[in-house]
Parts: C-alpha cells; sequence; structure tokens
C-alpha cells in the first residue's frame, strides 16, 4: 500500500506482536535466564553442567533423535514418492485425503491410545501377521520402540504427504512435458526437474515433522517404556518441572531441546540452499 | 515402459491401503473394546456391554469436559482471529522493511518444540496464577493458532484487489467503515477457513494444554491422557469409552468442517 496509509496499517500488526511477544519470546527469555540461574537466583551454569553430567538425563537426547530423526525421514522419504504419484489425482482421492487427516486431527492421545488394543499382542494387527505366518510369535509393538515410532509415524506421515502434494501438484506440468519431449524417461524427469522443485517442501514438511516428533511424549509416555529406553527429552523436562519443582534444571532442558531442533533445522536448510536453485522457474499451471 | 505405471499404481494401492486398514482398526477396536467385555482373544469381543460407558460417565464429569474443550477452542478460534487478522492484513497489504524477519518472528512458535517453550510459559502461568484456570489453556494455545491462522489467510487477503478499498477512502469511508463494510466481508471465506481449521485443530492440542490445565477445568484431551497414563487404576474399557466420547466429538467438528474446508488446507504452504 502507498505511503500515507502504511502507517495506519502497521498499526494493524501491534495485537499480533504483542501476543508473539508476551507469549513466546518473554517466556522463552524467561525460561533462558532461569536456566542460567540457581534457586537463588545468583548466575550459574549448574544447571547445563548438571543435565550433561546426569546419563539418565543425558541419554534423553540420543533417544528422542532416536526415534524423532528416522521416523521424520521414513515419513518424508514415503510421502515424496505417494504425494508425486497422486499429483494429477487418483481415483478416490478425496477418501485418501480423508483418511490421511483423521489420525492428525484426532491427535496423539487417541492414536496412542487406540494402539494399545489394536496393536497388542492379541490385537488384529498381531491375529493378521499370525494368520499370514509373517512371525512364528505375536511382534511386540506395545511399550516398546516400535509401537512409539508407529504412533509418531501415523501423525507425521499424512502431515508431510498431504503438505508435499500441495507442493507437487503447484509444479507447472509443462516442465514435465518439455522435459519428456526433450527425451528424458520418467526417472530422470522426476530427480532432474520435480524433485529440485519440490525441495522446498520436503525441507518445511521435515522441520515441522521433526518439531512435532521431537517434542513427542504422550506417545512415549503411553506406548513406550516412559522410565527406561523411551524417556525422551520432552518428558524429562516435564519431570523436572512438574514433578521435582526444579523450574531451572526444566528450563534448561527446555533450552537444550530448542538448541538441537534449531541445529536440525539449521542442517535441512543448508541442504535445501544446495538443492534448490530455481524458484524462478516454477510457472503456475 | 507399459508396466511401469501399473507398478507404481500397486505399490501406491498397497501404501495407503496398509495405511487405512492401521487407521481403521485403531478406531474399531477402541470403539468395539469400549462396549466388550471379556474380549481377550479372537476377532471380535463375545458380549457387548455399556457399562464401561457409565463407569467412565462415573468418574468424569462429562458434560463438563466436553464444554470447557469447547469453551477452549471456540475462545481460541475467536481471540485468534482478532488478533491475526489484522496482522495478515498488513503483512499482505503493506511494505515496509524487516517484514520478512517480523513473518519470521510470528512463524518462530512452529518451528520451536511445544515442550521447549511451553514448560517456561508454563511456569508464568503459574506466577500469574493462570494455570488450572480455562483463561490459563486458553492464553498458552493461543500461541500455535494464531501463526497458523496468520499463514492462513494471508493468500485470502492477498487474493482480494485493493481497487474497492481505494474507491472507499476517495468517497470518504473511514477507515473502520471500510474494514467492517468492505475488507471483512471479500475475506469472508478466508476468515471462516482460519476459524474452521483453528477449532479442529484446537480440539485435540494437548501438550501446552496438559501443562497448565487442572482439576475440574481439564479438556476432554487431557482427561483421556491421564486416564490412559494411570493404567491398571481403570480398566481399559473404560478408557476406551473415554476415548470414543472424545473421537466422536473431534470426529464430528472435522466431518462438519470438511464441508467448508478441504484436508489439504489443514496443512499449509508456506514459501
Amino acid at each position: 500500500m502507498s505511503g500515507p496509509h502504511r502507517n495506519g496499517t502497521l498499526f494493524l500488526l501491534i495485537p499480533a506482536i504483542l501476543a508473539v511477544v508476551l507469549l513466546f519470546v518473554y517466556p522463552f527469555g524467561y525460561g533462558l535466564l532461569m536456566s542460567l540461574t540457581k534457586a537463588d537466583g545468583s548466575f550459574s551454569l549448574a544447571n547445563y553442567a548438571r543435565f550433561f553430567g546426569d546419563a539418565r538425563d543425558l541419554r534423553t537426547i540420543g533417544v528422542t533423535l532416536g526415534i524423532a530423526l528416522p521416523v521424520t525421514l521414513l515419513a518424508v522419504g514415503l510421502a515424496v514418492p505417494l504425494s508425486y504419484h497422486m499429483r494429477r489425482g487418483v481415483p478416490g482421492e478425496k477418501l485418501i485425503a480423508f483418511f490421511l487427516i483423521v489420525p492428525v486431527t484426532l491427535g496423539t492421545v487417541l492414536v496412542s491410545e487406540g494402539m494399545l488394543t489394536f496393536m497388542g499382542p492379541n490385537g488384529w494387527l498381531n491375529q493378521l501377521i499370525m494368520v499370514l505366518r509373517l512371525s512364528p510369535k505375536p511382534v511386540q509393538f506395545t511399550h516398546d520402540y516400535a509401537g512409539v515410532a508407529v504412533s509418531v509415524g501415523l501423525q507425521g506421515f499424512p502431515y508431510a504427504f498431504l503438505m508435499l502434494l500441495g507442493y507437487v501438484s503447484g509444479i507447472n506440468p509443462d516442465l514435465e512435458k518439455a522435459s519428456q519431449m526433450l527425451g528424458a524417461n520418467k526417472w530422470q524427469t522426476f530427480w532432474r526437474i520435480l524433485f529440485p522443485l519440490m525441495v522446498p517442501g520436503i525441507a518445511i514438511s521435515f522441520c515441522l515433522n521433526f518439531v512435532m516428533a521431537f517434542s513427542l511424549f504422550p506417545s512415549a509416555v503411553l506406548l513406550g517404556q516412559p522410565s527406561g529406553p523411551q524417556r525422551v527429552i520432552a518428558l524429562a523436562a516435564y519431570q523436572w518441572a512438574f514433578e521435582k519443582f526444579n523450574f531451572n534444571a526444566a528450563s534448561a532442558i527446555s533450552m537444550i531441546m530448542a538448541a538441537i531442533e534449531l541445529c536440525v533445522i539449521a542442517v535441512v536448510l543448508a541442504w535445501r540452499g544446495k538443492m534448490y536453485k530455481g524458484a524462478s522457474i516454477v510457472g503456475k499451471g | 515402459m507399459r508396466s511401469k505405471p501399473r507398478f507404481g499404481d500397486a505399490l501406491f494401492a498397497i501404501a495407503i491401503a496398509l495405511f487405512v486398514f492401521i487407521v481403521l482398526g485403531i478406531l474399531l477396536t477402541v470403539v468395539l473394546n469400549s462396549l466388550s467385555k471379556g474380549w481377550y482373544s479372537g476377532l471380535l469381543p463375545k458380549f457387548l456391554t455399556t457399562e464401561w460407558y457409565k463407569y467412565a460417565a462415573a468418574e468424569h464429569d462429562i458434560p463438563r469436559l466436553i464444554g470447557v474443550t469447547f469453551v477452549v477452542a471456540i475462545a481460541d478460534v475467536l481471540v485468534g482471529l482478532l488478533i491475526a487478522f489484522p496482522a495478515a492484513y498488513a503483512l499482505a497489504r503493506a511494505d515496509f522493511r524487516g517484514k520478512a524477519a517480523l513473518l519470521s518472528l510470528f512463524l518462530l512458535p512452529m518451528i520451536v518444540p511445544p515442550m521447549a517453550y511451553g514448560i517456561p510459559l508454563a511456569m508464568l502461568c503459574y506466577k500469574l496464577r493462570l494455570a488450572g484456570k480455562i483463561v490459563g489453556t486458553i492464553v498458552v494455545n493461543l500461541v500455535p493458532i494464531v501463526p497458523f491462522m496468520i499463514l492462513v489467510l494471508m493468500p485470502f487477503v492477498e487474493q482480494v484487489g485493493t481497487s474497492l478499498e481505494s474507491a472507499a477512502k476517495m468517497l470518504g469511508a473511514k477507515r473502520a467503515t471500510i474494514f467492517r463494510r468492505i475488507v471483512i466481508p471479500l475475506t469472508m471465506p478466508g476468515i471462516l477457513t482460519a476459524g474452521i481449521l483453528s477449532l479442529v485443530k484446537s480440539i485435540s492440542m494437548f501438550e501446552l494444554s496438559y501443562l497448565v490445565v487442572g482439576g475440574r477445568n481439564q479438556t476432554i484431551v487431557v482427561a483421556l491422557f491421564a486416564d490412559a497414563y494411570a493404567a491398571g487404576a481403570r480398566p481399559p474399557q473404560a478408557v476406551d469409552a473415554l476415548a470414543v466420547v472424545y473421537f466422536l466429538i473431534a470426529m464430528s467438528c472435522l466431518l462438519a468442517s470438511l464441508r467448508f474446508v478441504s484436508p489439504t488446507q489443514m496443512v499449509f504452504k508456506v514459501k
């Protein structure tokens, strides 16, 4: 908008700026400050030293990454070819989209709770596995890594799929035709034309998926062994805050979570920068 | 060459079928288990009963849980729109220095894990005595809702041309009148979309609510988690009965919303 009305328009940003500062920036800063102080308020790095010195807490980083990274990679990795396949529509796509959105809408708590029965030792999934003779005895999904991973993946995969569908169906189909006319086969067209154009979508859906997977804890609590092998970092932070009431220690864990998350995002954005150079050639179809 | 596409079709069908099988399996077992008695093995339960619903209703004030859930969700949508719409309008219309940085600031809460800012935010809520109150739950859930709404609303505002606004201005309309008579009616589809999508999202928001709720002011999803967490304290069928109540609410909101929005809009597209 031109000159004289500008200030009046910018004034509309104030509520949102206030909201993000009061509800996000300020609490985050408060958490940072808490993490750098002792209970008496004096400056100290003891909360971080404690976390890195406590083997039980320190291994939560590995546990969480061990769930979040493979699941996110797999979810996005599956979503790329499947959304590519659906880019011009398939029969029953409305129904498919509906089923994809159901686990996202219902949330982790219901999905995890339902998995306890469905994937339990006598659940339907194991009954099917036994009938098909895929395994000599029931597979243990619940109270184990597999259950947590499936539950996180059931949220992550549809999210990545629907997001990538938005990107891939927005790519001008003429690019594909041109590539095929010039003699490229399907495989070459995908890797040389479509995939590079999907990279921004892949990067952003990876980041958002990783955020969800990384701060998971309902699924780890319900489907894993939260006191041992599936004690995730979010749960450690929760326990320090609301079971031991040590907010300084809990804040330090929160800050470590945010730092790891930002590192992963930095790596993804660097990858995106390397892969994606052609924003200008995406014409609208 | 000709067999290749069919091979792709088959793989696609298998992947989707597997996914649908798991989703349907989870939902159907929850429903069946909540109605079953003595279902230890076999394909279907041997007896059907409604006693677990009575059990769940005796343990929880279910109408209140549903009421709190909707009060929180609707309040978040309304307050969220009041905050996000003006911002989306300004971001779509005005060009100014630092616009990209401001947009990144607005979107930052989406890329920081909720537990990372949620714990300090919850501590502040306890300090301000907002925790355990409905208003506390509303406030914390605004953090993810506002950026989401800004993202959904911006393209809708961009689509509406500025000519009508300019004309109204030339004819002497005040800013408030222009907003009320032109901008809001023209962007109504966007407002509805953002509102409906956020309502569906808010009903299932768990992590942040979990950190601040307490006592009688729980939302249904938090109560469900607490029940499932305290496994052994009550029969799993009773937990499933509460899960079905939650499932029916979330599902009917989703089905109602799909009359107005498409599933792909539930996730958004960022440039």
